[in-house]
């Protein structure tokens, strides 16, 4: 089949061949070549590692749900936002926590977006547009493999019509492989992100006696011609990952980016784009957004959204001790979360659903597989930048989808509840 | 089946002011009248005011746009409206989630709203959120007045591609109608700049925004689309703007529908503003007025301004960087490939600024002197305030003495800078039935709504107001028998009792297909050409009906 979208990572490419008879590839990447391979797969539902039919199982978690005092419903970001919207719903008829991977991701991105919103924009702004491609902190070429091709480095546009109209930085605390791809490359010291924002935004705005002779390992010179070269380019795009989000300073480090990216738009045109993991993280945020107001960390406990994300986080409401039962969705918290928390999970009943085995099916009480989002099922996706894509039903499968898993699951929760 | 038992109906478009019954069956208005009132649900309006559902023509409730908003404002969200029950949390104070805002619509009387700004790119999206949002039903505009393909079409002066495009994007974005957003300036914007006046070019393509807005207006009367063009004018928020708002009308000179108007002005407000700076700005509504008024192409709505909370939210990114300049407030910006521009931008209206508070009585003079077959309330929702002020903007139009005391708390510089001061004109009940229910529906072309004649969808509401006593100086309790409808049935199902909701039901959303009326074949080269530069594939543009909740298909042609 042609057009098919691959859901791994946040490129949420749609341009791909899959075979689903024979699971043939072609053009992925081989991240996203990986997940569309024929992998081990949870066979059935089980109950205390026993077999029992979709129907059992979804009872049983329904009856978890709905007798725990405040289950954590975590994951989210690698299925669809059919599924999402369930969840949400879910999470506040039994009146618990809705969170997400980005809360142990992007969310300094997030919370420094609340501080300062964000001058974004549609990847084809990079395609069509760009002529100054700067990636900071992070590696496209490892973690998005074919973003460079598709749309950043080497895409054809309409007004910048290749790699030649366009100059590209990277930015970074190590020569990464995709700086290899790069006509600039800058280092900079570890968690030195921060300071080296302050000093372009000081030459920006001609206060070349406040900056020293060195920052961040960069020298004055070097950060002079990068600001001259930013000022003089039509428009720029910054991509940025973990590298700054992650490190001394996390959010307050993106809200200096924010900064300087609002700086720029008063010389020339520049947007900022994070650069997004997994492939619909962006519509776990967007889909709760509207339901309930908030993206991520939501407590439902009084019967109506609350947003604290140092309170109510899947790892600060584990380490707590806060929540007595969890729904775990297209994640595995027991392999990424802190040891404590994932303590505390071994403690309570833990529902997983999830089309692979992994380390939280070892401790889940209710194990219920589904079919793989965007291989045996459909439903819409968002692209990093927030573009929605649907993604695929290619292969038919016996097992159910997140969607219909979680549409049984409400239906059963409302049902206890009248009764 | 219902009945709604001896109520003052108000129906302008059947001339209908006086006590009658109303029979529903089937959804519909129906005028049996051999009728068996135990098998009917038996609603007493006795001294009540009945009216048919209210209709938002714009208020930016779906998308994109107002979902950053909401991410990027949870301050937003502490103002509990519901708790989880039998029906969904809802909270929010301007802005809104999905739920709280079908619920806020209907408690109020609303039963139909437009979201006047998608982004094709993103109009998926802009359907999950309207699929979320309950009872009410709903519509879509995707924006087209900084769309490459119309450029180029425009330059080449072929209306009939532009015609053939436009009815390609309404069937693939399942969308109603054609929005203009600063056409040209926010292409412009994509250059750092902005287009000052008509007959500014856009960049590279070298066409005029007269030539785009012109164009368009044609091409939607060659497809004789139910909605026009509904535009929102170059230079929003500028002093002086007025005469860019009163060039644009004039384009639609000698263009004519006789159904209904050919070009629509939205949010008016933020484009009749006087003066050289922000030192001498004033009301600039006099020419405008005096344009509507005369000429039978031209509609609009108000874009009322509240004093409060707000957070302005357009597709016009120029304007938005502009406001984050002038308040120093967040900023969200989005950049759209080359279709559009967003931003977003909180704001408080305070009476305490002058240029605020003229804002607030130049809506007011648009709602007093514009003819009511010619104008709809609202807020430009939520660039202007909340929509569950609506009431309040009714109040101040019926009655003189709340303006009076509301002018009060505003900024004296008001007295010098608008007219508002000298009006003395107070609407009456059936005005604002006009301005919410019968020049809404004929503006959007959905003749089953906005009256409550045979066969009109049952979108009907009973308030606690009765029109024989009327009394314009008790204008609190309007105002909250206004915000507060002793029921309202949507479709047939009673969905609101005592202002508190009752039934939960999806509305509809509806599109237009005018396909029928052109060939997708002329411009097929053009859209080959063009899926170069996007960055989604061609195959995977756009949104089926099946994936929506409820979807109405209006053919036309
Ligand atoms: S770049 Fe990401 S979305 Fe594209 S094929 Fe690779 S893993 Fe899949
Ligand atoms: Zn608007």
């Amino acid at each position: 089949m042609e057009n098919v979208t691959c859901t791994f990572c946040g490129a949420v490419c749609d341009d791909l061949y899959f075979d689903g008879d024979e699971f043939r590839t072609k053009d992925f990447c081989p991240l996203g070549e990986a997940k569309f391979s024929r992998k081990k797969r949870i066979e059935y539902p089980t109950i205390d590692g026993k077999k029992v039919s979709y129907e059992e199982a979804v009872e049983r978690a329904a009856e978890i749900l709905h007798n725990s005092k405040r289950p954590l419903l975590f994951g989210w970001s690698s299925t669809v936002n059919e599924a999402i919207r369930l969840g949400v719903i879910l999470a506040e008829k039994v009146r618990g926590i809705y969170d997400q991977c980005a809360s142990v991701c992007h969310a300094p991105s997030v919370l420094a977006m609340i501080e300062e919103g964000i001058a974004s924009g549609s990847l084809g702004q990079i395609k069509n547009r760009t002529d100054l491609a700067i990636f900071w902190g992070c590696n496209p070429v490892e973690a998005h493999p074919r973003h460079p091709t598709r749309y950043s480095v080497m895409a054809r546009g309409l007004l910048t019509k290749g790699r030649a109209d366009r100059k590209v930085v990277v930015v970074d605390v190590r020569k990464t492989v995709s700086a290899l791809m790069a006509s600039h490359f800058i280092q900079v010291k570890p968690g030195t992100d921060y300071l080296v924002f302050s000093a372009m935004r000081a030459l920006m705005e001609g206060y070349e006696d406040a900056v020293p002779e060195e920052v961040g390992g960069v020298r004055k010179e070097k950060l002079i011609e990068f600001v001259e070269m930013i000022k003089s380019a039509k428009y720029i795009t910054i991509l940025f990952g973990l590298g700054i989000a992650h490190t001394r300073g996390h959010d307050r480090n993106v809200e200096n980016v924010i900064k300087l990216v609002q700086l720029i738009n008063r010389y020339t045109r520049c947007i900022l784009q994070p650069m997004r993991g997994h492939f619909n993280v962006v519509g776990a945020g967007e889909v709760a957004a509207w339901e309930c107001g908030f993206e991520w960390a939501v407590d439902f406990s009084r019967g109506y959204p609350r947003f604290a994300p140092s309170e109510f986080t899947g790892v600060e409401a584990l380490l707590r001790k806060d929540c007595d039962a969890a729904l775990i969705v297209a994640s595995d918290p027991a392999a990424h979360f802190p040891r404590a928390a994932v303590e505390q999970l071994k403690r309570i009943p833990v529902i997983q659903i999830d089309p692979f085995p992994n380390m939280t099916t070892l401790l889940s009480k209710v194990v219920i597989p589904c079919a793989i989002s965007g291989i045996e099922a459909e439903g819409t996706a968002y692209r990093m930048d927030g573009v929605p894509i649907r993604v695929k039903k290619v292969v038919e499968s016996e097992y159910w989808s997140d969607e219909e898993i979680l549409e049984k699951m409400l239906e059963k929760v409302l049902k206890l509840r009248e009764d | 089946m219902i009945l709604v038992k001896n109520g003052h109906v108000i129906d302008p478009v059947n001339g209908i002011n006086e006590e009658m019954d109303l029979f529903i069956k089937n959804g519909r208005i129906s005028s049996e009248f051999k009728i068996n009132e135990k098998e009917c649900e038996v609603i007493d309006a006795k001294g009540k005011l009945v009216v048919a559902g209210a209709i938002d023509i714009h208020a930016h409730i779906a998308a994109r746009k107002i979902n950053s908003g909401r991410a990027m404002r949870p301050e937003e969200f502490r103002r509990v409206r519901q708790k989880t029950g039998k029906f969904r949390a809802a909270v929010g104070r301007t802005l809104l989630t999905a739920p709280a805002i079908g619920y806020e619509y209907v408690k109020m009387g609303y039963t139909t709203a437009i979201e006047p700004a998608t982004p094709s790119l993103y109009t998926l999206h802009t359907h999950e959120e309207l699929d979320s949002i309950p009872i009410i039903d709903k519509a879509a505009l995707p924006l087209f007045g900084n769309w490459h393909l119309v450029f180029k079409f425009i330059a080449e002066n072929d209306i009939e591609k532009l015609a053939s495009f436009i009815s390609w994007v309404l069937e693939k974005m399942k969308g109603y109608g054609v929005k203009v957003v600063n056409p040209g300036g926010v292409e412009a914007w994509m250059y750092g700049s902005n287009a000052h006046s008509i007959d500014d070019l856009v960049p590279y393509y070298d066409v005029s925004v007269r030539d785009i807005i012109t164009g368009l207006i044609k091409a939607n009367e060659m497809l004789d689309l139910p909605h026009s063009i509904h535009i929102h004018c170059n230079n929003l928020g500028e002093p002086g703007n007025y005469e860019t708002t009163v060039d644009t009308m004039k384009l639609a000179n000698g263009i004519r529908n006789n159904r209904r108007q050919v070009l629509h002005v939205t949010h008016v407000q933020f484009n009749a503003f006087s003066g050289s700076g922000w030192k001498d700005m004033g009301s600039g509504t006099e020419e405008i007025i005096k344009l509507v008024n005369k000429s039978d192409n031209i509609t609009i709505d108000m874009g009322q301004v509240i004093f409060g909370h707000a957070t302005t939210m357009t597709a016009d990114g120029p304007f938005q960087f502009d406001l984050h300049k002038l308040l120093k407030n967040k900023w969200i910006n989005l950049d759209v490939e080359l279709e559009t521009g967003t931003g977003v931008v909180p704001l408080i209206y305070r009476p305490s600024s002058p240029v605020h508070s003229v804002m607030w009585a130049i809506a007011l003079e648009l709602g007093l002197l514009v003819n009511p077959d010619k104008n709809v309330i609202s807020t430009d929702y939520p660039n202007g305030g909340p929509f569950d002020r609506y009431p309040y903007i009714m109040t101040l139009l019926l009655s003189r003495k709340y303006r009076e005391k509301e002018m009060e708390r505003a900024h004296k510089y008001l007295q010098r800078a608008a007219n508002l001061p000298s009006i003395d004109i107070e609407r009456t009940l059936e005005d604002i039935v006009k301005m919410t229910r019968s020049s809404p529906a004929r503006i959007l072309g959905m003749h089953n709504k906005g009256h409550l004649g045979e066969g009109a969808d049952a979108d009907v509401v009973v308030y606690d107001i009765n029109p024989a006593e009327f009394n314009p100086d008790k204008y609190r309790e309007i105002e909250k028998a206004l915000s507060s409808a002793l029921f309202t049935i949507k479709g047939g199902t009673v969905v609101v009792k005592n202002g508190k909701i009752a039934g939960d039901i999806w509305g509809r959303t509806m599109w237009v297909d005018a396909t029928l009326r052109t060939t997708a074949e002329i411009i097929e080269p053009d859209l080959e050409e063009y899926f170069n530069y996007y960055t989604v594939n061609r195959e995977n543009y756009g949104v089926e009906e099946r994936w929506m909740r409820r979807a109405e298909r209006i053919e036309v042609g």
